[in-house]
């Protein structure tokens, strides 16, 4: 229960539409945006510390950072997060490959569009995640359910965006680019590949929100190594600490891969301000 | 070849191509049972300015999308002599790419990147775009991106360039600088223009021959002898010919308006110019 609550509310997050040019922010608006937030983590502090919150519901906080440098500190924390790291890379370059290719293959041949269409747009409508008791019978509990349902998951929007991007470019433009005797290979490069970028940047963020989604799941119902399974060990034993620092990573993960799309959509769609 | 009973003129394949820039003869073009182009014929020497006019649906952009070799045409219906280059309604520039870079792309297939850019940056200054070399197309103004246009279509050095009613979204005045631009290029550089556009005065302004397209035929063609500094509207052989032009399009002629500028005449924003139900039968 608790675990579809945290995919709705992640999935929401996901789906966001792409954040507008930030307003620009005053000094002091930076600082009103923090004062609240502490303030929930200072009174978070207060109750564990006069006992009102018991340590087996929700660690301190102090408690939980320090456990954060312990984890660091002995290398379990870095060999899951690497393990984790390495499932949603490995997801995502296979689902990635595949929704790619196979949007171009439609997107750029109608034949291909009529094969491939039909059955992708069945298929997304499949809620993946339900996929997971079919994935154990065929594939076991090992790493491939795992990685195959992060590749599930990053394959549907990188599809649905990158066929879009190449549909949605205006026919003109590849017109001029034939009026100037550009041959099919610079078409792709100069007009096509440029033109369908945005939509498939917008589906790469997508993607990767769902990549670490899917590894949540995946690690959740069996793991014996990664950050999942240094979660799940800790429930065993009711240390909260633990738990809140491997959420805590998990978000960080996030944030930062998507940081990074970021980044370079800046800098690849510059032409667009 | 030998059955396409060539003219009289003893005139061999060579001197055709040393002659016309292209040879246009009765092409027929149909989009599923319309037909659209009902037997073309239309020679254009090289260094000419020919204006196509015509109403909408006539075959005009047609005609032009058959010269530019952007649709199939049936073979020997219409022969090319050297590269043709085309500047659309719409500026239609990749908004991914600055302005050289867009005018570079004409040249991908011919020399080595710097050899580009040093290309596109001489035809850039031609168009006085100098100082908008990096600029993104959706940073320019309408003026401003036509004018990349024609530079990209220039920068491959056409012997024929095709402009597809280049200046119909301009604004007036922004009208009036592309019209001498144009002639200021076309003088430059030794090519043939073949405008397509409806508005008479414009075509009067710039073109040496003026060809009205009627259901998809040629119905007539005029020939302006006038050096254009001396193309005033009420002049005699202008006068009479706007006339004629109109009347072939089926427009009621007006007496022509000596305060109206030459070059621009705000023909088209007339009303009853273009709502026109009563299609001339010419």
């Amino acid at each position: 229960m608790s675990l579809t609550l945290g995919a709705a509310q992640l999935a929401g997050r996901i789906d966001r539409p792409p954040p507008r040019p930030p307003r620009p922010r005053s000094r002091l608006n930076v600082f009103a945006r923090w004062v609240s937030p502490v303030a929930i983590v200072a009174i978070w502090q207060l109750l564990s510390s006069a006992g009102v919150i018991d340590p087996r519901t929700l660690a301190a906080p102090v408690d939980i950072a320090r456990r954060a440098l312990e984890l660091v500190e002995d290398g379990t924390l870095i060999e899951a997060t690497l393990t984790s790291l390495q499932r949603v890379a490995l997801g995502f370059v296979i689902g990635g490959a595949i929704g790619t290719t196979l949007a171009v293959v439609a997107g750029l041949w109608r034949v291909g569009e009529h094969a491939i269409d039909p059955p992708m747009q069945m298929l997304r409508t499949l809620p993946h995640f339900g996929l997971i008791p079919l994935f154990i019978i065929w594939f076991g509990i090992g790493e491939t359910p795992k990685i195959t349902l992060i590749a599930m998951g990053v394959c549907f929007p990188l599809y649905l965006n990158t066929f879009a991007g190449i549909r949605g470019i205006d026919r003109k433009m590849i017109e001029a680019a034939r009026s100037m005797n550009l041959t099919w290979g610079q078409r792709l490069r100069h007009v096509v590949i440029p033109g369908a970028l945005p939509q498939t940047l917008t589906g790469l963020r997508q993607s990767l929100g769902i990549a670490w989604l899917s590894l949540i799941v995946a690690e959740t119902v069996s793991a014996k190594s990664g950050l999942g399974y240094l979660i799940n060990d800790a429930r065993e034993f009711l240390e909260t600490d633990v738990i809140v620092v491997g959420l805590a990573v998990y978000a960080l993960l996030g944030l930062a891969t998507d940081g990074v799309v970021r980044a370079f959509e800046r800098r690849a769609l510059a032409w667009r301000s | 070849m030998a059955f396409l009973k060539t003219s009289p003129t003893t005139a061999a394949p060579s001197a055709d191509a040393s002659t016309y820039v292209a040879r246009v003869r009765d092409h027929h073009r149909a989009f599923g049972r319309h037909q659209v182009l009902r037997g073309i014929d239309l020679d254009i020497r090289h260094g000419e300015f020919v204006a196509l006019l015509g109403r909408s649906g006539c075959g005009k952009s047609t005609l032009l999308r058959s010269l530019a070799r952007l649709d199939p045409t049936p073979p020997g219906e219409v022969e090319l002599h050297g590269r043709t280059a085309v500047a659309f309604q719409e500026p239609r520039l990749l908004p991914w790419r600055d302005v050289r870079e867009n005018v570079a792309l004409a040249l991908l297939n011919t020399p080595e990147k710097g050899v580009r850019h040093e290309r596109a940056e001489q035809t850039l200054a031609e168009v006085s775009l100098t100082e908008k070399l990096h600029a993104w197309p959706l940073q320019l103004s309408g003026g401003q991106a036509q004018r990349v246009s024609l530079a990209r279509a220039l920068v491959s050095n056409p012997r024929l360039l095709l402009l597809d009613e280049p200046f119909s979204a301009l604004d007036a005045l922004t009208r009036i600088e592309m019209h001498q631009l144009v002639i200021e290029l076309w003088r430059h550089h030794s090519m043939a223009v073949l405008i397509v556009t409806h508005d008479v005065d414009e075509a009067l302004a710039l073109a040496d021959r003026l060809v009205v397209l009627d259901e998809g035929r040629v119905a007539r063609t005029w020939e302006i002898t006038s050096p254009r500094s001396d193309r005033n509207p009420a002049k005699p052989e202008i006068a009479t010919a706007r006339a004629e032009i109109l009347s072939a399009l089926g427009v009621q002629p007006t007496p022509p308006n000596p305060n109206r500028d030459p070059i621009t005449g705000e023909l088209r924003n007339r009303p009853d110019d273009r709502s026109g139900n009563d299609r001339g039968a010419a």
